[in-house]
């Protein structure tokens, strides 16, 4: 290797890099965080993200916060876990509250509930999208292609539309999508 | 709000956690059915504000979850729900990493991710439909959210642009 692999010099220089990372992140961190840690800062390289982003995606919680958390663990324990989570969080946290504090005082002005409304359509939208993105990975789902779509559709009927409890669905559709998947991958070997 | 209600929403989002596959927004219906449709802490114009104020600012989505709670219960109420949110998964995350690293190409990791990639993908179409219900009312609206929907598939600008023209299409006062 060319350049030696570079690390963070202390848990302080960890919060300040993922206070960054999360001022940056408009609509989602991850991707800022992808350029931020292998391309600016090459503390990790493309391979080693790819890993702790796909152990990420398997345990529960958001994405971002478990990699803040195994970003921070790699290179400082529990200390830096601990930074990389309060950087995160921290600086978004104060700011969004303080939008949060104002909305609940000026609710009544007309302009402000107005403006709410039309960024709530768009959120909505936002919403939709972030999930369109996701389509093109379900081509290659071991499921196949029409098994998804029911799965898809039962999920947002049974959550969206009959408003079952969210572990019953995950339990039972999510439980059994897993089962069909272990199967097709056992069969295809 | 009363100690009794802090706890109920912690406990809630205690649980939320550890279902939060796709991330928190995938979350968010039952946090709606919860603090809307069964508690009534707040209604559904507002849960849908809190979100768009959530996406307004810089952040991870998970803290959409304190704002929630913020409107729904103040200072206290934003900081049980964040709390909440974060203890299980951490702690799991934290504990388990190593066991994830090493058998992240088995086949029962493997059979999960493709598990709940469909079921995933449901939860976030329900999300946006039910943020959507209260808000989209108008033909301004219906513009809002079918336009954001085709700027963020066909284009790369920042989500940040489609906030902004909602914001100030709405304070003009045609949404």
């Amino acid at each position: 290797m060319l350049n030696p692999p570079r690390r963070p010099q202390s848990p302080r220089e960890l919060f300040t890099a993922f206070t960054r990372m999360a001022l940056m992140g408009f609509g989602g961190v991850l991707p800022v965080a992808q350029r931020e840690l292998v391309d600016r800062l090459g503390w990790l390289q493309p391979q080693e993200f790819a890993e702790v982003l796909s152990v990420g995606q398997v345990l529960p919680g958001p994405n971002i916060i478990n990699v803040s958390l195994m970003v921070g663990d790699r290179f400082f324990g529990l200390r830096g876990a601990l930074a990389a989570l309060a950087g995160l969080l921290c600086a978004p946290l104060a700011l969004v509250l303080l939008l949060a504090a104002l909305y609940k005082n000026l609710a009544d002005v007309p302009q402000v509930a107005g403006a709410l409304r039309g960024m709530g359509a768009v959120a909505a939208g936002l919403v939709v999208a972030m999930a369109l993105k996701l389509l093109p990975s379900l081509a290659r789902n071991p499921l196949g292609r029409v098994t998804c779509g029911v799965a898809t559709l039962a999920t947002a009927a049974a959550i969206g539309g009959l408003r079952w409890p969210l572990a019953a669905v995950l339990l039972g559709l999510g439980g059994s999508c897993c089962l069909l998947a272990w199967w097709r991958l056992g069969v295809k070997r | 709000v009363s100690l009794h209600e802090l706890w109920l929403l912690f406990t809630h989002c205690l649980m939320l956690s550890l279902l939060a596959i796709g991330g928190a927004i995938g979350t968010l219906p039952e946090m709606q059915r919860f603090v809307v449709v069964e508690r009534g802490w707040l209604g559904a114009a507002d849960f849908t504000a809190s979100v768009a104020l959530a996406q307004a600012a810089p952040g991870p989505n998970l803290l959409v979850m304190p704002v929630v709670g913020y409107v729904a219960g103040g200072l206290p109420g934003a900081l049980a729900a964040l709390a909440g949110m974060l203890l299980p998964s951490s702690t799991l995350t934290l504990v388990a990493t190593r066991w994830g690293s090493q058998r992240r190409e088995t086949r029962g990791v493997r059979a999960f991710i493709a598990g709940m990639a469909p079921v995933t993908l449901g939860l976030l179409l329900s999300t946006g439909w039910l943020l959507s219900v209260p808000v989209v009312r108008t033909p301004v609206a219906v513009l809002l959210f079918a336009g954001t929907i085709a700027l963020m598939w066909g284009t790369r600008v920042s989500p940040m642009w489609a906030i902004a023209v909602g914001a100030v299409a709405g304070a003009a006062g045609w949404v």
